[in-house]
């Protein structure tokens, strides 16, 4: 854009002013009462879900090792990060890659007011993970059939039976689960797939007990307008306060398809019932970049959980007080 | 997600599974009447226009041949672009990777139906456009003070006095005229750009006869947000229908910004095939969005764009091969490495 050498000589001076750039690392401040509110129609907090130690490092060429793994995790629990997935408890024969689950649950700090769930395909992976310390487990289902048989050699109705047994036996342990649905945009075997079926494995994960179901769009073939149609269909079979994302970039549509979700969730709100607007991200941090941009979305989200809790509040009551400001009507908490 | 290794090995019937999926390359036909409507708010048609030849080469380290370049336009002339920004003629001493002009753009065919600005930064340049056949021409101006002399030596306004004579002329000969605003959500040396500033630009850009003015997130930093305040305070002073975006992906936030836009009922997308073009300012850092990505999220938002996709990744493949680069389009890499494309 116009011409250029004059200012490729200013490039130190740039990367000095970025430090003193505001649009790196502080989230804009919020309007102030009586100006327009450019965030019409946004949640004021969204709670970010931290994958890569798990999704991400299980996807890597690279086995790392267990203290850079655990040293890792570490780094991630002083972000302010309220959840960090771990790890997970599949045979190291299919999953090499998280072969030192037990290792790295054992080795890891736990740093208060940050979850740590674990991936637990079965009931044995289960009981490892809690005889390895383990808080909060996940189970992984998919809206499709071909890819829940190459994936995990089982039928979905098979794999839900399965995770049926984790659920059951986690809450008797008070153990929470968090549920996936697994290609929920796409599959890369049967191609397309059907809202709906999405929305039925989503609402049996639901019904069985898991608190919260993550969406993955796994080959990253989704666009906002089949983002929105998904979760249309899901929002009909579990509450909105339950629905995550999980998103990948692998067609550079993440951010798009995240800002999305985020305005469908909440025109929800805005048609009467009103939920408390927890929208979990989840996002692999196989791309650093993609870090950075998360880091910039903040600043039009006002993500702003430290923000809470350096104030003293619990994160809970205020949300609502925020969430009673904009809407001026009741609000109904999910509370997990 | 879940266990991983029985999935590699199906790599290969992805890929071919890939060529029978809709989601590439055929926009999602729009809803049937009664349906929810998944677009309601959006255009029926975004118009894409095409700046890979020039403000994608000219940000690459690597100057690219004549040939090679006019090659990239006629195959890009092929995809249903129906505009190419194809050159600037600028000093070849500001802008060596442009010094070619005159012979690119005597070299490049003239398909019906598509148009092939140029960058016209002074009244020399415009003569010099319109002896090798130059039919549109685009001014740039920025919103910030500081960027304006320091890329072009003159403040605003006298910079404006320049793009005044050229649009002066143009409109003599029935030449349309595009403007730019640089730094319309952050400048380098500034930092924050007031929106009111961009609209005060964009406003003396479109009264002096620009046709259409490109909003320039030029060093790619702007989000959701600002794009939103931006382009509020632009659209209190020009058209709708003459508002178009350029966002560059540095920082990861154009296809969300170009989303932002087009709910507000922007239809205009500035990109670059492959996303040519580096940030000069950040070094490493991507710059234009790609195309082929642009064209991705709108085929699956039922948006029509008139574009081919295939044909636009075949474009890219064909530069970066000249170039010896990866392509920074997502769309592409994953199409590649699958192998679909040779």
């Amino acid at each position: 854009m116009g011409t250029v050498p004059s200012a490729l000589k200013h490039c130190l001076s740039y990367q000095h002013l970025l430090k003193e750039q505001p649009w790196i690392g502080e989230p804009v401040p919020p309007p102030q009462p009586g100006q327009e509110s450019q965030t019409s129609g946004l949640p004021e907090y969204i709670k970010i879900v931290e994958v890569g130690p798990r999704d991400g490092l299980q996807n890597e060429k690279v086995i790392v090792p267990t203290d850079i793994k655990i040293e890792l995790i570490n780094r991630l629990s002083k972000t302010g990060l309220s959840a960090i997935e771990v790890t997970s408890f599949v045979s190291s024969k299919w999953v090499p890659q998280m072969a030192d689950h037990k290792e790295v649950m054992r080795g890891i700090e736990r740093h208060p007011g940050v979850r740590y769930p674990v991936l637990t395909p079965n009931l044995q992976g289960f009981h490892n993970a809690i005889a390895a310390g383990a808080t909060e487990v996940s189970v992984f289902g998919a809206a499709s059939e071909s890819f829940s048989k190459m994936n995990i050699n089982c039928s979905i109705e098979e794999s839900i039976e399965k995770f049926e047994e984790v659920v059951k036996s986690a809450r008797n342990m008070n153990i929470p689960v968090r549920g996936y649905v697994s290609c929920a945009l796409g599959c890369p075997y049967e191609g397309n797939i059907l809202p709906a079926k999405v929305a039925e494995v989503s609402k049996r994960l639901y019904s069985m007990g898991c608190y919260e179901i993550s969406l993955g769009d796994t080959i990253g073939v989704g666009t906002p307008g089949s983002m929105k149609r998904m979760l249309e269909a899901v929002m009909k079979e579990i509450p909105l306060s339950a629905i995550a994302v999980h998103c990948h970039d692998t067609y550079g549509q993440a951010l798009a398809n995240i800002l999305t979700a985020i305005q469908v969730l909440l025109q929800c709100m805005s048609e009467g019932a009103v939920f408390l607007a927890d929208l979990n991200l989840s996002r692999s941090c196989q791309n650093s970049l993609m870090k950075q941009a998360l880091h910039s979305l903040s600043d039009w989200l006002y993500a702003s959980s430290s923000l809470a809790w350096s104030e003293g509040k619990s994160p809970v009551s205020w949300i609502l007080t925020q969430v009673q400001d904009i809407t001026s009507q009741p609000v109904s908490v999910v509370m997990h």
